[in-house]
């Protein structure tokens, strides 16, 4: 078979690549447009490393194919901040130590982000069970929980940044 | 190498036809949350893989008639975030709600879950129970099937070659009846049941059971219907006799395996205890339904 | 070197400023092992043995070969056949033949996954399609799986030249017991004969793999000259480069090794799988080769801990005095010896000041992967049987669980039965400080119990190096040799800036590669904060001493009439107040007038690690009918000398107990009849989810290691050594239930709360 031409958003920005249909978004994000900051930790829906938002949704680019990004709209790790100013979420990470070796981090990133989009003001375990597809290996979540939850005040104007 | 051709039609006879012509196997795409991790494990090697999300009508939620139609590939999300649905058949969004992560919900779909036939698909035991069909189209057209028909063992279904779910059917409900459902996994997320229990019930108005569904997964090599289940609860008002023979009944409904995730004593154990607590949720919901 | 941790003035250290390499790991800027690319590269995977235990009949690779796209194959021909010799460049010994033999099977395959060869093609589907068409013939092996199983006489046996270290005369026939350890203080017999209370117990663990998110990756090229890069994601450079020469029979300085960010490794990464195998691709091919673990890969060929049998028995006094202890460890090596028995002999009973003890260890071998470190090595296990125990015998003696620990707590000269007294230690103090919180006191509802256990690691010193530059605007780079698993980059700066006297933000931290800076040994055991943080702080130092050698050129007064202080020179003594201060941005500008470049790099052999203890309460609540165990609150305790950057400490410890958690409740090795692995995915190996865990408070007590210039101790793997017995002594305070077995998984609570009940 040929490869499919695929026509789509990425950030924000208009994007068109050459895909095998079983390629997966995270194979193009990651070997095709040079995207690494989504990561490949098990390649089945685990662990969430690879999390993007796809349409508003949050998904594991591992399992979508590459061929079904046509016409959609995909947000990555890369496109969370607004240029050089951080997102609320990738900036209470940092205040509040809520990485160690950083790798499954940009997947909680966008975890984190599509979770404060939909339900602005969470409760700590919601926040829990929304990050469960999310493995750290580091943390013991302590500290990220704190994150997303500081961020969340933040960005319902109850905390200053 | 083999390769893989991958289309998307947008006419469900186009489906069809593709799926019917594909002269090695062809695989239906709705979420993708089993079918990629089989792929990719090698576990399965289609020629062709037919996407079913760009066909009318297979992704959203309609309510007809008080009852709802379900598009196939509807996202589990997609299904959380209905009000109707949730307030009449809260177990079987519950149970959409407890297939993997919330990135899984952001594709996982009730056509996949039932399909991919795992034994301890959790959102199946609660279609089962509220007593969902599913509208199966394919090379003879167009037939209408009660869930529990579809699966025929582990990953094995009754869908012909060339057949697909187009959507599933949920009929209205009276007043005083609604449905639960609980899974039993060793960790809080992210597990395949271990055991799984759906239970819908219709209450008169003195709070007694006139009509009940019980099913269970991953106690057999299909969820099960389990009617004497369905008997312990009818003309009960959940009394401790009732529970009883519940789970008497719900443990000897049981024909597990022993593998990596439970051994059979254990599950048959659990499957009472899953039941009686399941039971006792749709039963506080059919009687907040009055 | 100054002792300065209990100086009042310490700016920097102590803070929780923003890691410097935060803003990249945020952002997906961050390269990772499998980030990296070079031009023209190929892919290459490997072909893994589908067998337990099976002779290499033949392989042939010429199909593969042929397929178009196929670059290179190779098998163990292609590796030198290297003698048995033994070294310690990891975090442990390690036989160089040994582990040649576990990055590719030479003759046999020891267990499933073990690789037996690899192929390199254009892509990744091309070298997966070239994997299938290496025919290898195997005859298969009647293989062991279970540590007590192997050690029989009739066990299948691994290795026919394996015969028994440690016993008094070599054994006549080979075995799959490699080495027998012991340990004997006092005389234990009597000991037991003064015993008033004596509790017993035999405890079992499962492996478990230390789980870091990121699979091994590897990129290396090879230049037709021998030059080599490896660029990889390592615990440590000099440790990758010191096993590819030594596999390979490469010169050192033919290879440059370059750390990539680290996904976690947590003991795991201390040696090579992928990074020898690359290297003899790339040389046959002449092309750079990028290597990429799966997740199933990881699993069934690379960690994980050992699992084991521990058996204990200690004696008291009525009034809680232990007058004898005893613990006889198993522990299961993998494919090759090596398990981390010695410290499991040594750590179980080192919290204790007992007077007769008698431990005896045996390290053996059976169709599993290889088992790699896994914060604090041994000691879990170890610790997971005595903690245990010392819960039964608290409640038999009707003692409170920290009371008792109290009473036979190590102090400042108490002499352990491996050998060393202790000294500057703070294990009383955190005892202390566990049964002052409040959480000790707290309240619990029906079905929920409270467990307490205790832990200790050694930790480590060792080789480092680390650099100083200052730069030209008066900012300063620091270079260390260890590549940064957990923030450790912002604890060099930080010892760099207050030496210096400047902020945190003007000190940039890298990881230096094997040929930019001076050796150093890998990042474990605990060590970098306090070795490679003493080559920091000494290498500051210096710079600070050139500083003020300059300002004192500048100002024409002799050096030792210059005081340094809040990044500024100033003058001192009789010349006090005769001269404006000179910045450390003053003097920088100047540098090449006054000199030339101010920089310093300091090697060293640090020594003096100061050992780490822990006291973990753990509240547990046991669902009767499903034997699930919830943990509803957590609290870690812990002496960690001083903090450099409290977040990161807290986070260390808050990670420990999560996997800890993970090992005590759901995480383990699970084989079938055939000894394949049916859970090399984390879909089955279930580590802990954000659901699974309550907040978990990580309390630090800092009794100052006087050996670190800020009082620093280690503090990465105490905090994984207490859970197991915290949770199991939670579940037995809820239950009244004594658990032996690992995990303590629902289906077999169940199964001991039914036969409780029946009893």
């Amino acid at each position: 078979m040929s490869k499919h031409h695929v026509t789509t958003t990425i950030n924000g920005e208009p994007v068109e690549f050459l895909c095998e249909a079983q390629e997966t978004m995270l194979d193009v994000l990651r070997n095709t447009l040079n995207l690494t900051g989504s990561k490949e930790g098990c390649a089945s829906g685990d662990c969430g490393a690879c999390s993007v938002i796809c349409d508003g949704k949050l998904i594991c680019s591992c399992l979508m194919l590459g061929v079904e990004a046509e016409g959609r709209a995909i947000t990555t790790v890369e496109g969370v901040a607004d240029g050089e100013e951080l997102h609320p979420v990738q900036r209470k990470f940092l205040e509040h130590a809520a990485l160690q070796c950083g790798f499954c981090t940009p997947g909680l990133i966008v975890a984190s982000k599509a979770l404060l989009d939909e339900n602005p003001n969470p409760t700590e375990e919601e926040a829990r069970y929304w990050l469960a597809g999310n493995l750290c290996r580091c943390t013991g979540y302590d500290k990220i929980l704190a994150a997303v939850m500081d961020a969340a005040a933040e960005m319902r104007g109850e905390t200053r940044a | 190498m083999p390769s893989l051709n991958y289309v998307s039609p947008t006419t469900v006879n186009e489906a069809v036809s593709l799926l019917a012509g594909a002269s090695g196997l062809a695989k239906v795409l709705s979420g993708g949350t089993d079918l990629l991790v089989q792929l990719r494990a090698g576990r399965v090697k289609p020629e062709l893989i037919v996407d079913t999300k760009r066909l009318p009508g297979i992704i959203g939620v309609r309510e007809e008639n008080g009852g709802f139609v379900i598009g196939a590939a509807t996202p589990g999300a997609m299904l959380e975030a209905h009000e109707g649905l949730r307030r009449t058949y809260p177990g079987v969004v519950e149970a959409v709600d407890l297939i993997g992560s919330q990135q899984i919900q952001g594709r996982a779909s009730l056509a996949g879950n039932l399909c991919n036939a795992s034994p301890a698909a959790d959102s199946v035991p609660a279609m089962i129970a509220a007593g969902a069909t599913a509208v199966v189209v394919g090379p003879d057209g167009r037939r209408e099937v009660p869930v529990e028909q579809i699966p025929t063992g582990p990953g094995r279904t009754s869908l012909a070659k060339g057949e697909f779910v187009l959507e599933f059917r949920l009929a209205p409900r009276p007043v005083r009846a609604s449905d639960a459902y609980l899974r039993f996994i060793p960790r809080t997320e992210m597990d395949i049941a271990v055991v799984g229990c759906g239970v819908s019930v219709a209450l008169d108005a003195q709070g007694v059971c006139t009509e009940a569904r019980v099913s269970l997964g991953a106690v057999a090599p299909v969820p099960l219907l389990v009617a004497a289940a369905a008997e312990a609860l009818i003309g009960s008002r959940l009394d401790d006799a009732a529970l009883a023979r519940l789970d008497a009944a719900a443990q000897a409904a049981c024909r597990p395996i022993t593998d990596k995730r439970g051994t059979i004593e254990y599950r048959t154990k659990v499957a009472g205890v899953l039941a009686r607590r399941t039971a006792a949720i749709a039963f506080q919901r059919a009687q907040g339904r009055g | 070197m100054n002792y300065i941790a209990s100086k009042p003035e310490l700016k920097v250290v102590g803070t929780r400023p923003v890691r410097p390499d935060g803003v990249d790991k945020v952002t997906g800027r961050a390269q990772f092992g499998a980030d990296m690319a070079l031009p023209g590269m190929l892919w290459a995977k490997v072909k893994r043995s589908p067998h337990a235990h099976a002779r290499i009949v033949s392989i042939d690779t010429s199909k593969a070969l042929q397929l178009p796209g196929v670059r290179a194959v190779a098998t163990a021909e292609d590796f030198p056949d290297i003698p048995s010799e033994e070294a310690f460049v990891g975090e442990g010994p390690m036989n160089f033949r040994d582990l040649s033999r576990n990055c590719m099977a030479r003759g046999k395959a020891l267990y499933e996954g073990h690789a037996v060869a690899a192929v390199a093609a254009i892509s990744q589907a091309i070298a997966d399609a070239a994997l299938d068409l290496i025919e290898v013939e195997y005859e298969v092996l009647p293989h062991v799986i279970d540590v007590e199983a192997a050690m029989r006489p009739d066990a299948p046996l691994l290795h026919d030249d394996l015969f028994t270290q440690g016993l008094a005369e070599k054994p006549a026939k080979p075995s799959n017991v490699a080495k027998r350890v012991a340990f004997k203080k006092g005389d234990v017999e009597a000991g037991f004969r003064e015993a008033e209370v004596v509790v017993e117990g035999r405890y079992t663990t499962q492996p478990v793999h230390q789980a870091y998110i990121e699979p091994h990756a590897c990129v290396v090229s090879v230049a037709a000259d021998g030059q080599a890069q490896i660029y990889s994601s390592s615990q440590g450079q000099f440790m990758v480069r010191a096993y590819c020469a030594k596999l390979l029979g490469w010169d050192l300085s033919n290879i440059r090794a370059v750390p990539l960010e680290i996904g976690g490794g947590f003991g795991g990464k201390t040696l090579v799988y992928l990074e020898p195998v690359a290297l003899v691709l790339a040389k046959k091919s002449g092309r750079p080769v990028k290597m990429v673990m799966t997740r199933e890969e990881v699993f069934r060929a690379t960690g994980p801990t050992s699992g084991g049998v521990i058996e204990v028995k200690i004696g008291a006094k009525r009034d809680g005095t232990i007058v004898a202890a005893q613990q006889v460890l198993k522990y299961q090596a993998g494919a090759f010896p090596g398990s981390p028995i010695g410290p499991g002999c040594m750590c179980g009973f080192a919290m204790y000041d007992l007077p007769n003890v008698d431990v005896v260890g045996y390290d053996v071998v059976s169709n599993r992967p290889k088992v790699a470190a896994y914060r604090a090595p041994g000691a879990p296990l170890s610790s997971w049987a005595v903690e245990c125990a010392m819960d039964d015998l608290a409640l038999k003696l009707g003692m409170d669980p920290i009371a008792l620990r109290e009473k036979n707590g190590v102090r400042d000269g108490s002499k352990t039965h491996y050998g060393p007294s202790f000294r500057d230690i703070g294990f009383l103090e955190t005892l202390a400080a566990a049964k002052n919180h409040p959480h000790y006191r707290a309240l619990l509802g029906p079905n929920q119990g409270r467990g307490v256990a205790c832990g200790f690691w050694f930790n480590i010193g060792g080789e480092s190096s680390g650099a100083v530059h200052i730069n030209e605007d008066g900012t300063a780079s620091v270079v260390s040799g260890n590549p940064d698993i957990g923030g450790s980059r912002a604890s060099m700066a930080m010892m760099a800036a207050e030496v210096l006297g400047i902020p945190v933000e003007k000190v940039r931290p890298i990881v230096g590669d094997t040929s930019s800076i001076g050796f150093s040994h890998l990042t474990g055991g605990s060590r970098v904060t306090f070795a490679t943080g003493m080559a920091v702080t000494q290498a500051a130092e210096r710079v600070v001493e050139q500083l003020k050698a300059r300002a004192a050129q500048i100002w024409e007064i002799p050096a030792e009439a210059v005081e340094w202080r809040d990044g500024a020179a100033y003058p001192a003594g009789s010349n006090a107040g005769a001269f404006e201060p000179l910045t450390l941005a003053q003097i920088a500008e100047k540098a090449a007038r006054t000199g030339g470049p101010i920089s310093s790099e300091v090697s060293l052999n640090a020594q003096g690690a100061g050992p780490g203890f822990g006291a973990h309460i753990c509240d547990v609540e046991v669902d009767p009918e499903t034997g699930r165990t919830t943990i509803l609150r957590y609290t870690a305790v812990q002496d960690v000398g001083k903090a450099i950057h409290p977040s990161y400490v807290e986070g260390q410890i808050q990670g420990g107990v999560a996997q800890g958690v993970g090992w005590a409740l759901n995480e383990e090795y699970i084989y079938d009849a055939q000894g394949r692995l049916e859970n090399p995915g984390f879909l089955d190996y279930r580590v802990p989810v954000a659901s699974d865990l309550p907040r978990i408070e990580a309390v630090m007590v800092e009794v100052p290691n006087p050996r670190h210039p800020f009082g620093a101790r280690g503090v990465g793997e105490v905090p994984i050594v207490p859970p197991m017995a915290a949770v199991g002594n939670a579940i037995r305070a809820a239950t009244g239930i004594r658990m032996y077995d690992l995990p303590m998984s629902p289906p077999r609570m169940r199964v001991a709360l039914d036969s409780a009940k029946a009893s």
